[in-house]
């Protein structure tokens, strides 16, 4: 994880030192206020990475050491979901949802049926280990 | 079932005894999944997402190009009258914005990447695999939704793709086609962060033993780097959109000057977005073509660390560079833009001379993909160089809003299409099993870099004669006409290249010639495993050492060193 977490701290502090340049030279709230928060964004991960870093131990993961085997990484990755309807009814109940925006708040009522039924429909598939 | 899934063993251990893709934990039933529209609608495999995307963006691609086509029409004659005014208006606005937010973004950070990227690291998946599959419908519904504007009485969105405020008000923009237009992105923004946080987290916490950041795919790279600029990037622009859309609906004043608003904020909102955005865009087929360039070179990539910090410094400087676009304003800051624009050339420059040192000295096979690579090498040398000019104020302030301006992105995305092109070309034996095949690409391949020159280059001289863009109609002058007729036929020869793209992809899977699992003798991981993969991908992996582990066992006599590794070889021998 060092080397992802150097990578965000590099770019955090590469834009802050470019926001400190442009906000002295150039006054401009808009441009000053957005490079800030790209700093945010480049500081806040970097930081997390680097802290789950330190908690390990400063310990480097097979897939970080050069010299590693595949054996090493012998053992579960992970559970990987299977085919799942819930995101697509999902993404229609957002379209619902910014349609309503456009022609009207009645459209509202299928986005947030669709949108509901579909975070019932993750919350169950997760907890029961998931099927359609 | 949610699927557990063990690490793939190595090959050449002799204690894991005979390799059972189905051993252990219940795979079974992958292998027996819903098939057809059921399959497309509920998958969360990253290969079966990551083809809905590219086939799904390529038929962007296809509506975009055909919008295209009707403008050039149009074009041809100074006073013709193929379409009125406001059709004009509404062809060039979504051309744009099918081609930026429907097809180039989605094929380039969402399409290939989601297939490749695990692939290439020795993954199983993506990290999130029901948030990818999100991440798809968000796009699709966005896309109907702005496509839908054209089903609307008052038409499709008319302000331009960028839709610069006061423009895009309610005042001068009324009409459900512009809302349709905003809301439409706000989907496809979240669908491209959902693909940028499943990006970053596949490449920091998926990656097989040994494959190190420093050995990963150069294409992988800059997915990461693509992955963290669409971080930035596309949550301005859906907060950006938000306030237009409360602009127009919900009476404040944030882009309108009689309510103490500000229009030019737009302009450094949506720009803070869009400059990024074209690396968003470049990255991923800058990280393709570096793959073709090595594959048909049977080299390992010339410069890798130096192809990687000149991705990372790409990505660093891409958000000091915004308002580039913004030089005629007059309240921008000249040398601070200007200075940072040329400076984004140095590691561009790099990454060129990188691809030449690939192809140096190299066993070089002209197939369809390598000539694509090499199209694209000259055609974004063009872009790119225009774009240098463009950077330099006097000049921008001289050609700003002219056609020079419009061929210099066109010269870049067209670029990126040959790029595409090239990938597809060399990735679809992986995804399908099956050859493209090569003497209808090489006819593609001419009509598209042939076309794409003789509609660049006309362009940049009727911008330098001063012809503006976005114009229906243009003065009765016979050399803007001359060259406003070269540009249309060049729009007709790339037209024609698309349908030989089409018909090559119906013969292919008529005529199923195939591929085998390595079928061009590449060198990174995704072709180690079988054409098209198993279900998760990998049933053992090879050892890795190098960046190109597939080639190292492939071709045990030809092993690529690491950094370091080299003096030692010296001194051992």
């Amino acid at each position: 994880m060092k080397k992802e977490s150097i990578l965000f701290l590099f770019l955090g502090v590469f834009w802050g030192l470019m926001g400190v340049v442009y906000w002295f030279w150039s006054r401009d709230v808009t441009g000053a206020v957005m490079l800030a928060g790209s700093v945010f964004l480049g500081l806040i991960p970097g930081l997390y990475l680097y802290y789950w870093y330190r908690r390990s131990g400063y310990h480097l993961r097979a897939e970080d050491r050069p010299d590693a085997s595949i054996e090493e990484g012998a053992g579960v990755i992970d559970a990987f979901p299977d085919n799942s309807i819930w995101p697509m009814i999902f993404a229609i109940g957002c379209m619902f949802g910014v349609l309503a925006l456009v022609f009207g708040t009645w459209l509202a009522i299928p986005a947030i049926a669709f949108g509901l039924s579909a975070m019932i429909g993750f919350t169950a598939e997760s907890r029961r280990g998931g099927n359609i | 079932m949610t699927d557990v899934i063990d690490r793939p063993v190595n090959l050449d251990s002799d204690d894991q005894g005979p390799v059972n893709p189905d051993h252990g934990h219940d795979h079974g039933h992958d292998h027996h999944g819903p098939s057809g529209l059921v399959k497309w609608m509920t998958s969360t495999d990253h290969k079966v997402i990551g083809i809905s995307y590219t086939v799904t963006s390529l038929t962007m691609m296809i509506i975009g190009g055909a919008f295209a086509e009707i403008i050039r029409a149009q074009l041809v004659s100074p006073t013709s009258t193929l379409v009125s005014f406001a059709q004009y208006n509404e062809l060039f606005t979504m051309h744009g914005s099918v081609m930026i937010y429907l097809f180039v973004g989605p094929f380039a950070f969402a399409g290939l990447a989601n297939y490749l990227v695990p692939l290439q690291i020795g993954a199983p998946d993506m990290a999130f695999p029901r948030l990818n599959l999100l991440s798809y419908w968000l796009y699709l519904s966005g896309s109907l939704v702005m496509l839908s504007g054209f089903l609307t009485s008052g038409g499709a969105a008319n302000f331009g793709w960028v839709g610069y405020a006061p423009l895009s008000n309610v005042t001068a923009s009324p009409g459900s086609g512009a809302d349709l237009w905003i809301v439409a992105l706000m989907l496809t923004g979240f669908s491209a962060i959902f693909s940028g946080v499943n990006l970053v987290a596949t490449i920091f916490y998926l990656r097989a033993p040994g494959m190190t950041l420093f050995r990963m795919p150069i294409f992988t790279w800059n997915m990461l780097i693509t992955g963290i600029l669409i971080l930035l990037a596309f949550p301005i622009l859906t907060g950006g959109l938000v306030m237009l859309y409360c602009d127009r609906h919900f009476g404040t004043h944030i882009f309108t000057v009689s309510g103490g608003g500000v229009p030019l904020l737009w302009q450094h909102i949506f720009w803070f977005w869009g400059h990024p955005e074209v690396y968003i865009l470049a990255l991923p087929m800058f990280g393709m073509v570096t793959e073709v360039f090595a594959v048909f070179s049977k080299k390992p990539i010339f410069g890798y660390r130096g192809m990687v910090f000149a991705t990372i410094s790409i990505g660093a400087l891409s958000l000091g560079v915004w308002a580039h676009h913004m030089f005629t304003t007059g309240a921008v800051l000249l040398p601070f833009f200007s200075a940072m624009s040329l400076l984004i050339a140095v590691p561009t420059g790099i990454k060129m001379f990188n691809w030449i040192g690939t192809m140096w000295g190299g066993k070089v096979t002209y197939s369809t993909s390598m000539l694509m690579a090499m199209g694209f090498l000259f055609t974004f040398l063009v872009g790119g160089i225009t774009g240098i000019y463009l950077a330099s104020p006097p000049i921008d302030f001289f050609t700003h809003d002219t056609y020079f301006v419009v061929a210099h992105f066109h010269s870049v995305v067209m670029a990126l299409v040959l790029g595409a092109m090239s990938a597809i070309f060399l990735w679809f034996p992986k995804m399908s099993g099956i050859m493209l095949n090569e003497r209808l690409g090489k006819f593609q391949f001419w009509f598209l870099f042939i076309g794409t020159q003789v509609f660049t280059f006309p362009m940049y001289l009727v911008g330098l004669k001063g012809m503006p863009r976005r114009m229906a109609v243009y003065p009765n002058n016979p050399s803007w006409q001359s060259l406003n007729q070269w540009a249309s036929v060049g729009a007709l020869l790339i037209g024609i290249s698309m349908v030989f793209f089409i018909v090559n992809a119906l013969y292919s899977f008529k005529k199923r010639v195939p591929a085998g699992d390595n079928p061009w003798d590449a060198q990174t991981l995704e072709w180690y495993t079988s054409s098209p993969p198993p279900a998760h991908n990998f049933v053992s992996l090879p050892p890795i050492h190098s960046e190109r582990p597939t080639w190292d066992y492939n071709h045990p006599d030809h092993l690529s060193l690491g950094h370091g590794d080299k003096e030692k070889a010296k001194a051992g021998s």
